[in-house]
């Protein structure tokens, strides 16, 4: 096997770190956040069929869609020449556990490695992985990612509310684009001011609360399913898009419900598994205080008053065991189903799960359990869509149309 | 005086229906007609038919249907989804109705409408239906029609795989190949479309009370109807046909029309908004394949050069030699002179007889021939290889990859690459120093072969020819992606929708199939891997269009012999003159023109495989037997003694039931025979036992088993090891165990030398799916507990909370112990059986297969049987966890973090320092950490200058591919 170049210190200097496009709105706010620590980053935004061919020609076919669209972004936006590649890096999530996905890394060094041989594949983890990377995420730096994940499920939620109702096109993008670069520049100046989460939250909900709605009755449709191809665009084919233009009003879970997902995991497994460790120990203390900070925003929510308050996470995770263990820890495991049931719970009875074609822990926690919260909530109306390269978009939005027809009787 | 009337208008994947409904819900017309893809074209003749019967009254109309979608949204008219329509129709047409079945062009639906109504579609990768069988009666020559008559008259049913067409393709050209009755065959294709629809539609929920059968093939097809209502059971006041099947969906759309407060319009007004609907153009193109006529005439020319010189058969006096290939669905002969010249070629589909097409062509050439040419050897390639060498007695088989090989080397010596595209297969194979190297074949979800391409040019109403010179000069090709023939299909769908003309998704086809075999069949990540000199081959190279865009994509000029379909042929001929004895045993004119026979089907009692077998009698006492799965079957008594780990494996597995069970058993735990349990069997049994229960182990795996549970299973896409899974815990159920134990487990045993050792997501949460889906599953007779079974202590605690109402608390350490050394001497036996398997090889000298997949590939309705094609081959077969512990991982390029897939790794490595040793990987369909595996396997192997091959399974139960693979291995390991 080829060694793959590392990322050094001096590349800090030099380099442009190209970041794929998973959530546009959280993504920009931790660009700043690591412009401040001395990163240059720049999210990619191509999205043309060149992608979709890039990653068929470059991964394995039956890896999955993810894997493929992220790798395909990545070698797309190098062969468009506009990055050199001597002073580019690309960066990765990477979540490890039992699920393929935590060889998606490994699979873009392979592309990598072939093409562009000096180009470092940096990885954004929070499990101590890549130790002899140059690229680090200080304790300073993950709080402030957290902060960035909070701010950017409020602007998400507020802005997926109204848009879908706002009686002058482009009034909620006004306010998301304020608010993106305000709370940017908070970031990249590393200025404290994101600490002052209280008076920013407020401030954020007000002005979206000051969008002029239409008041019409929607169908709210909820968007769970396997983490990239329910956020990314590129990936569902503009599904939130589809649904605003066929009168329904998109409910997209937050993120931060996949990172205490992901916190949970590791005390979870020591509980079940009696293997208590270090590690265990420090992510419970993680996970009480990215808890307590939900709980905060949740609260402030309420107060305010215009805009449904994010799920509760210790709610959520009471929820999965009607229906599965927590010890379903691979892909978004036990999270899917209780932000299934939590939708139907709240209301919204209609829920599409994404997820990618042959996505292995979907066949358990998705299709696997709709049957069980179908008896749960009678009227709980739920359609799996799969995404894949050959998929058809006519193919995924008749099934959808046909969830929507079933939501209207 | 003009009427308001409401239309409905159903456009689906290949007819348009139209009806029209008065004020109280009457059909006063209705019309259905097949669009040959010419959507707009179909709607606008028909909206002129009605025209002239109602040239002043009003309508509301509405749009349905799969390709109406497009339409609607660009004309600016309603549109309702399909399966609402149809919802909307039976409630006001049959409100008692319990449940409706709707069969259409490509979709299949079922609507449950008691018990909480519910909707459902097929998903994407579910084409079984009318299109389907469409498909399968080209196939068989025949129209759909005749396929129903043929049905009627079955004598018996060959399980199809109902997933998907290509599936389903795979498992009925061997029988067509084999000779099985075309009624039998017709009957099955219906039975595999009713199975699809039961278990990829209802998942969990029965189909009961009164059913309402719709849709075209449900009213046209009797066999099929009559399938359905055999499967379910019902009765003729349960089945309903109504006689408006065909548009009942339009019926429900004029309904839906008629409700909605949309716009009226005249017939006229409307067909102008249809006329004018504009396509929407974010279609992604290509480049053209030619951009002028003169780079098409050089390309031609370019081409020519590589022929063969011809001889007159009537005129030639002198030796002969006779190759034929009998493909998968055409039929090949060449007969060439001494000096290699042809005589005779012929090349044209089977129609699914391929002995019938080949005998008389033998005969064509018997007749035609100067009575001084001397045919001194045959030989014959090919699926029907087999069928064709008994019926025929020609003188030589040879597998197929060997005599395309022969072939591509006569008209390029230092050829360094050849594929091939057939109808049905992909078959590359990479040569260095003058033998093959690699072989790639495409599995059964990537077969966007020639076929293919034939099938759609039909249904766009074009002969192949035709279509495919349609594409040479298309402006835009559409870019329709690389995937398998049903998203394929989905994608000239939109592709049409979206505006695109037939020459351009005739050249989009023609890239896609080359795209196809680069990227997903060889995996190439550039041409340069492919070599210089690659000589392409196969009928479907013969379409320019395709060989241009195979061109296109490398960026290189590749070698086309003008002989491109017969290759096969011609290199069986090559290796009959090599072999010539000078006499060739091949059927005289005299026995040829008095040549007959007639087949039947028997099961075979040998063992409990019990294999379907075909018997072909050809008259003399001659007979051809297939189907059987061994030796026994095909009436050789002679017993295969070539050591076997597989069948040690398996038998060591299940006769723990048989073994001592305690006297006074305080309950029955059942343990399912499925996923980890086939490697963990000896700690479940071995504690349950000590514990004092009485063990039951589920039936043994077979179709039967699957069909058992098929109606739980919720994810259509998940391997067929985890489907079998629900058939074992009904089985354990039906059997009154008191309860069935099945653990969840994150991780697997940790036997190092890995990154982790994860079960994989399937294997690890299984039992909460089967719980989730099951209905007579609860948590009483269902203990699923997690627990890991690295950390005793946890298995202890784990156990003593889920077994505590039996009060055992005091006996499970104990227990536990001596279940860890139970696992711990299986692990020691297998690995020392290994090690006798491996010695008695090479005392006898025999090569040996390490059969690498996961414990449950022992399975015999998983492996079909692979291992004892292995030892027939006269190879040693030995398991992958037999070896793995005889080597230390290479370094990877990926994460190595599951326990099973770890010991492919260390059990490549091996492999690599044994000189008699080969590895097969086995990967079942839809194991999505293969994709991950498969490569890292394959460099560990190929860095060595080991082969590297891979065998695709799924419920298919057939072996024709896995059977030219391992003796295109057997070859490459001869040279």
């Amino acid at each position: 096997m080829p060694e793959y170049a590392k990322f050094t210190e001096d590349m800090i200097k030099t380099h442009t770190i190209l970041v794929p496009d998973m959530l546009p709105v959280h993504f920009k706010l931790f660009i700043s956040i690591f412009g401040a620590a001395g990163y240059k980053m720049e999210l990619l935004r191509n999205d043309s069929r060149s992608v979709v061919d890039e990653g068929l020609k470059n991964v394995h076919n039956d890896a999955c869609y993810p894997a493929l669209l992220v790798i395909g972004q990545f070698m797309d936006a190098l062969a468009s020449g506009k990055y050199d590649p001597d002073k580019t890096a690309l960066l990765i999530t990477q979540t490890g556990g039992g699920c393929r996905a935590s060889n998606y890394i490994h699979l873009l060094r392979k592309a990598v490695v072939r093409n562009y041989p000096q180009i470092p594949v940096v990885s954004l983890n929070f499990s101590g992985l890549e130790k002899d990377s140059a690229f680090r995420v200080t304790p300073a730096m993950f709080l402030k990612l957290l902060y960035a994940v909070l701010y950017g499920d409020l602007l998400m939620t507020c802005y997926n509310h109204c848009r879908a109702y706002e009686v002058n096109k482009g009034d909620s993008e006004g306010v998301l684009d304020k608010w993106q670069k305000v709370l940017g520049d908070i970031f990249r100046t590393g200025s404290n001011d994101y600490l002052k989460t209280k008076k920013n939250y407020r401030a954020i909900l007000d002005d979206f609360a000051a969008v002029k709605l239409s008041g019409e009755k929607k169908i709210r449709v909820g968007i769970v399913g396997e983490i990239y191809v329910k956020y990314s665009p590129l990936a569902n084919n503009h599904l939130e898009d589809f649904l605003i233009s066929e009168g329904c009003e998109p409910v997209v879970p937050s993120l931060l419900e996949f990172v205490m997902y992901c916190a949970a995991g590791t005390f979870n497994d020591a509980k079940i598994y009696d293997h208590v460790t270090k590690s265990s120990i420090f992510n419970k203390i993680g996970y009480d205080l990215i808890y307590s900070k939900q709980k905060e925003l949740i609260k402030v929510m309420k107060e305010q008053g215009s805009f449904e308050p994010l799920h509760d996470f210790e709610h959520l995770r009471s929820l999965a065991d009607k229906y599965i263990s927590q010890g379903v820890v691979m892909g978004e495991g036990w999270l899917i189903p209780a932000e299934m049931a939590a939708l139907a719970k709240s209301g919204v009875k209609n829920i599409i799960c994404t997820q990618p074609f042959g996505c292995l822990p979907n066949h358990i926690v998705a299709k696997g359990m709709s049957r069980a919260i179908k008896q749960d909530n009678p009227d709980a109306n739920i359609v799996a869509i799969d995404y894949d390269p050959g998929a058809t978009r006519v193919n995924q939005e008749n099934r959808i149309k046909l969830m929507l027809a079933n939501a209207r009787m | 005086m003009a009427n308001r009337y409401s239309l409905g208008i159903d456009v689906g994947s290949t007819t348009v229906k139209t009806v029209i409904t008065d004020a109280e819900h009457n059909i006063i017309y209705s019309k259905y007609q097949r669009h040959l893809s010419k959507v707009k074209e179909t709607v606008t003749d028909q909206l002129k038919l009605i025209q002239a019967d109602y040239p002043e009254d009003e309508f509301t109309v509405c749009i349905t249907g799969s390709a109406g979608l497009g339409l609607a949204n660009s004309a600016g008219i309603p549109f309702v989804q399909e399966v609402h329509a149809a919802f909307l129709a039976v409630k006001d047409k049959q409100p008692d109705a319990d449940a409706v079945i709707e069969l259409g062009g490509e979709d299949a639906k079922i609507i449950f409408l008691t018990g909480g109504v519910e909707q459902r579609m097929n998903g994407s990768c579910a084409g079984g239906t009318g299109a389907f069988i469409d498909q399968m009666a080209t196939l068989l020559g025949i129209t759909a029609d005749e396929l129903d008559e043929l049905s009627l008259r079955a004598q018996k049913i060959y399980p199809i795989a109902s997933r998907c067409g290509v599936f389903a393709k795979s498992d009925i050209q061997p029988l067509l190949n084999q000779g099985a009755r075309r009624e039998d065959i017709s009957a099955s294709i219906f039975q595999a479309v009713v199975d699809q629809t039961v278990s990829g539609l209802a998942q969990g929920r029965s189909i009961e009370g009164k059913v309402l059968f719709l849709g075209g093939p449900l009213f046209f097809l009797t066999g099929l109807r009559k399938a359905f209502v055999r499967t379910l059971g019902l009765d003729e006041a349960h089945a309903i046909f109504p006689k408006e099947a065909p548009v009942f969906v339009a019926f429900g759309c004029s309904l839906y029309a008629a409700e909605s407060e949309a716009e009226h319009y005249t017939i006229a007004d409307l067909a102008k908004k249809i006329a004018s609907a504009r396509a929407n153009d974010d279609i992604i193109t290509g480049e053209p394949l030619f951009s002028s006529q003169a780079e098409y005439d050089e390309f031609i020319d370019r081409h020519k050069k590589f022929d063969l010189g011809y001889e007159d058969i009537r005129t030639y006096r002198g030796d002969a030699y006779l190759g034929i290939d009998a493909g998968s669905t055409t039929t090949k002969l060449v007969l060439i002179s001494d000096e290699g010249k042809i005589l005779y070629q012929h090349y044209s589909s089977n129609q699914g007889q391929p002995l019938d097409k080949i005998a008389e062509q033998v005969k064509r050439i018997y007749s035609e021939m100067n009575p001084h040419i001397h045919i001194k050897g045959s030989a014959v390639t090919g699926y029907g290889e087999d069928l064709i060498r008994a019926g025929l007695s020609i003188d030589h088989g040879i597998v197929e990859t060997v005599a395309h090989f022969k072939a591509a080397a006569y008209f390029c010596p230092d050829v360094d690459f050849i594929i091939d595209i057939g109808g049905q297969d992909i078959k590359c194979f990479r040569i260095k120093n003058h033998s093959i190297d690699s072989i790639m074949l495409n599995e059964a979800c990537s077969s966007g072969c020639g076929s293919f391409i034939q099938t759609f040019a039909m249904a766009l109403g074009y002969d192949i020819a035709e279509f495919s010179q349609l594409g040479l000069f298309a402006k835009h090709p559409v870019d329709l992606g690389s995937r398998c023939t049903v998203f394929m299909n989905s994608s000239v769908k939109q592709a049409q929708k979206d505006g695109a003309t037939v020459e351009d998704i005739s050249a989009g086809l023609s890239s896609s199939i080359i795209k196809n075999a680069i990227y997903k069949v060889i995996r190439a990540n550039s041409p340069d891997e492919l070599g210089k000199n690659i000589v392409v081959q196969g009928g479907t190279f013969l379409n320019d269009a395709v060989l241009r865009s195979f061109e296109k994509e490398l960026g290189r000029n590749v070698i086309r012999p003008a002989i491109s379909g017969l290759m096969g042929a011609f290199g069986c001929a090559l290796y009959a003159k090599e072999k010539s004895t000078g006499e060739s045993g091949i059927i005289n004119k005299t026995d040829l023109d008095n040549f007959s026979y007639t087949s039947k089907s028997a099961q075979c009692g040998g063992c409990t495989a019990n294999c379907q077998l075909n018997i072909i009698n050809f008259g003399k006492g001659r007979n051809f037997i297939s189907g059987n799965r061994c030796e026994k079957g095909s009436g050789k008594a002679k017993k295969n003694n070539v050591p076997n780990l597989y069948e040690y494996k398996y038998s060591s597995i299940i006769s723990l039931e048989k073994s001592a069970q305690p006297p006074h058993p305080r309950g029955t735990v059942g343990l399912p025979l499925a996923l980890s349990f086939y490697e963990q069997m000896p700690f479940w049994h071995t504690l349950f036992t000590e514990l004092g229960f009485k063990v039951v182990f589920s039936d043994e795996s077979s179709r039967q088993i699957y069909y058992l549970g098929q109606h739980t299973i919720p994810s259509d896409t998940v391997c067929y090891p985890a489907k079998l899974t629900h058939g074992h815990v009904e089985s354990l159920l039906d059997k009154g165990a008191d309860f069935i134990f099945y653990p969840c487990m994150s991780y697997n045993l940790d036997e190092g030398d890995s990154d982790n050792h994860f079960n994989c997501p399937v294997v690890a949460y299984y039992p909460e799916l089967l719980i989730a889906n099951n209905p007579r599953l609860n948590n009483d007779n269902f203990i699923h507990p997690y627990m890991d079974l690295n950390i005793r202590k946890n298995v202890v605690r784990v156990l003593r909370e889920s077994l505590s109402r039996f009060n055992i608390k005091g006996m499970i350490p104990a227990a536990v112990d001596k279940a860890y050394a139970a696992l711990d001497s299986f692990h020691r036996d297998i690995a020392a059986k290994a090690e006798e398997i491996i010695r008695q090889a090479r005392e006898e000298g025999r090569n040996i297969i390490v059969l690498a997949g996961r414990p449950y590939h022992i399975d015999k309705e998983i492996n079909h049987g692979i291992h004892k094609l292995i030892t027939s081959l006269g190879m040693a077969v030995v398991t992958e966890d037999s070896v793995a512990h005889l080597a230390h991982t290479p370094h990877l390029g990926v994460l190595n973090q599951w326990t099973y897939h770890s010991r492919l790794y260390r059990a490549a490595q091996y492999v690599t320092t044994q000189p008699d040793m080969q590895l097969i990987q086995l990967v079942s369909f839809g194991c999505g950490i293969d994709a991950v595996t498969a490569d890292e396997v394959r460099a560990i192997l190929e860095n060595k200058g080991k082969l590297y091959t891979q065998l695709k399974i799924d419920e298919i139960n057939n072996l024709g591919a896995a059977r030219i693979r391992l003796r295109s291995l057997v070859a490459a390991m001869e040279k």
